[in-house]
């Protein structure tokens, strides 16, 4: 059996020889550092995920109507009358959630161990543009079921571009295919989210792999492993194939990612309204604003840096500026850390604090997303003072909050350049640690 | 590592769940109904089909599949069918949206998956909070969706109460306000059998809303179980490849 598989496979690779290349270059012989700790799972995750979503995908659009009409109910005949299909649902619903928790711990091992810097800023750039049509995907999924927070996102959303100056009106009109989100624009959701953007994804990903496989990964040490190679065989003394020896290590991390995924997708698949949004079981009505809209858990950071930026001239241009600064800010990381060390493990104390008050911001942000501007109460209304009287255009607390996370989520890469110039590093070592 | 995990598993242990509270301000009883008791949900079928379905409809489920709840094709047709004539027909309702719109102000929802919108928690305090109120169209109002379009359909069971806010100012300056309810008539039902009726009620609507639920949970366990055989497997195996990696 094994020989006559062999002989079939020489027979291939005879014909085709690149199929074998591919495989070699990519896996049997990319050799990786040997050092990659917890956080270099979520690569292989991100992948799983995908691959995951569109399987899943590709079946909901067997049984989903894009009809502003049917929508809602052709989700709920996923969820009762199609055989199976309430598991494919809810993957799909959980899978989305999961791809961000998956990309989001992705992007923070780049900034642990320095992973964008020279020569790898390219892998980083086309992660950047991964990440962003990733939101653009979610996002036009999200309108999807046409369920009330589907419709008054997506009205959000399409109104920040309206907010423009001069072209803002007549592109959200161009976007929407209508004066309000309606049929038209359900639809052309429903093909830029099944076979736009899938497509630029998958030829993002494949871009973000050859890129890192040109160059090599990095590791937790941040050091070149190919600066020492085994002389007699070329292959870098600190690198191991990819094959088999992470496949075998990744096969038990997305075990254990299926572990967490299959509980919250079996056990609470709306991850109290996080995951799945309680309002979005209600179907869509444009004549009635739900009094309190917020986007799904990923998007909420964002969210409240557009919230929290107050508005000039009666516009919210300013707010939807910020947001579209805070994401675009990331393509230029490689050129911002001006540290001589990658990996956080050498780096000094302006950095460690840099990134740790960052991070609180960046949760910070995300929790006041999902909330009212109110949620954590109001200064005294009765302040007298100049400072109540003309600086508190507001007097939620949240809002203020949310514009102290603000300022030190844009100075966090503002001020990067100079801290991480004049931050204490120590020497790198010239091998790996395990 | 081990400390990146934890940190992971704690962040996530963290994700507090979203707090329920009515737009009213009146504080949410806890739901005690139970997806696994088939006898409450027929019950709450029962109620359902006379009481709720004249108005309401639950178009996304289909009467057949009330055989998952222990009834048999005949039981269903024969005590629950009353707005439909096959039995792998959806729980329709006959009154048209107009109707319901010009009636009530507004058409009555579909319940298909009202407690998935709503909580378990909210329908079965609002089932339970209807008092008279002489200043709304139809004599009735709420303590948890005040001014709701929808009249108390299961008076005849509850009876007529009727309900004083009785704001208290405490030492500090804070306001909080009592609610104090007092039985005008008496309904068919005391009040235990009437909390009773509301719980079969809102547990028929929870597993309307969501019918494989059950099923998903079985479907759960399993899936978790040969995973975590399939984790000691991997594991073993990635040991055994990495046993000459120093």
């Amino acid at each position: 059996m094994a020989g006559r598989l062999m002989a079939l496979w020489d027979w291939f690779d005879s014909r085709m020889p690149s199929v074998g290349e591919e495989w070699r270059k990519h896996a049997a012989e990319y050799y990786a550092p040997k050092n990659f700790n917890f956080w270099y799972y979520f690569g292989s995750l991100a992948m799983l995920v995908l691959g995951i979503q569109i399987i899943t995908g590709i079946f909901l659009t067997m049984h989903y109507k894009p009809d502003a009409n049917l929508a809602f109910g052709s989700v709920e005949y996923i969820m009762r009358d199609v055989w199976g299909g309430w598991i494919i649902r809810y993957i799909h619903s959980t899978g989305a959630s999961a791809f961000f928790v998956v990309v989001y711990l992705h992007m923070f091992r780049g900034l642990l161990y320095g992973s964008y810097k020279r020569p790898r800023e390219l892998v980083w750039i086309f992660g950047v543009l991964i990440y962003l049509t990733l939101m653009g995907e979610a996002f036009f999924g999200y309108l999807l079921p046409w369920g009330q927070m589907s419709y008054w996102g997506a009205q959000v959303i399409v109104n920040l571009f309206g907010t423009i100056p001069f072209i803002g009106p007549d592109l959200a009109l161009w976007i929407r295919g209508d004066y309000v989100v309606g049929d038209a624009t359900l639809n052309r959701f429903f093909a830029l989210h099944v076979i736009a953007f899938p497509l630029v994804l998958l030829g993002l990903v494949a871009a973000h792999i050859l890129a890192l496989h040109d160059v090599g990964s990095n590791n937790p040490d941040g050091v070149e492993i190919k600066k020492h190679k085994d002389p007699k065989t070329g292959h870098p003394l600190d690198g191991i194939p990819f094959h088999p020896y992470y496949t075998v290590k990744d096969l038990v991390g997305a075990i254990v990612f299926l572990v967490i995924f299959c509980t919250i997708l079996f056990f609470t698949p709306e991850m109290g309204g996080y995951f799945l949004e309680y309002n979005n079981f209600i179907p869509a009505d444009p004549l009635k604003t739900p009094p309190h809209i917020a986007p799904v858990w990923y998007f909420t950071p964002y969210y409240t840096i557009l919230r929290a930026v107050p508005p000039l001239f009666n516009s919210q241009f300013p707010g939807v500026l910020a947001m579209g600064v805070a994401t675009m800010i990331l393509f230029f990381l490689p050129w911002l850390d001006r540290s001589p060390v990658k990996s956080i493990r050498y780096r000094g104390t302006l950095y460690k604090s840099a990134l740790g008050v960052f991070v609180v911001a960046f949760l910070v942000l995300g929790y006041l997303g999902t909330e009212p501007t109110t949620v954590w109460g109001q200064f005294p209304a009765s302040d007298d003072s100049f400072f109540g009287k003309y600086i508190l255009d507001t007097k939620d607390v949240a809002t203020w909050v949310g514009r102290l996370g603000t300022v030190i989520y844009f100075l966090f890469f503002f001020l990067m350049p100079w801290y991480t110039a004049r931050d204490k590093c120590q020497p790198e070592p010239d091998r790996v640690t395990m | 590592m081990n400390a990146a995990i934890r940190t992971l598993l704690v962040a996530l242990a963290l994700v507090p769940a979203l707090a329920l509270a009515a737009e009213s301000g009146y504080r949410l009883d806890r739901s005690p109904h139970d997806p696994n008791d088939l006898v409450s949900l027929q019950a709450g079928a029962r109620t359902f089909v006379n009481y709720c379905l004249n108005c309401h409809g639950a178009q996304f489920m289909r009467y057949n599949r009330l055989q998952e709840i222990g009834l048999t094709e005949a039981q269903i047709r024969d005590n629950l069918m009353f707005a439909a004539d096959k039995v792998g027909e959806t729980m329709r309702v006959a009154l048209p949206g107009k109707d319901g719109k010009e009636w009530f102000g507004v058409p009555p929802p579909d319940l298909s998956v009202i407690a998935r919108s709503r909580s378990a928690d909210w329908l079965y305090t609002y089932l339970r909070t209807f008092y008279r109120d002489p200043k709304t169209s139809h004599g009735w109002n709420n303590a948890v969706f005040p001014n709701a379009a929808m009249p108390h359909v299961l008076w005849t069971l509850q009876g007529e109460r009727a309900l004083e806010h009785i704001q208290h100012t405490d030492k500090a300056g804070h306001v909080s306000v009592e609610h104090k309810w007092t039985q005008i008539a008496p309904g068919a039902q005391s009040t235990v059998q009437y909390d009773a009726t509301v719980r079969d009620l809102v547990n028929f609507l929870v597993y309307v809303g969501e019918p494989a639920a059950q099923s998903r949970k079985h479907i759960g366990a399993v899936v978790l179980f040969v995973l975590s055989i399939l984790l000691v497997l991997a594991y073993a195996l990635k040991k055994a490849y990495w046993k000459d990696v120093h």
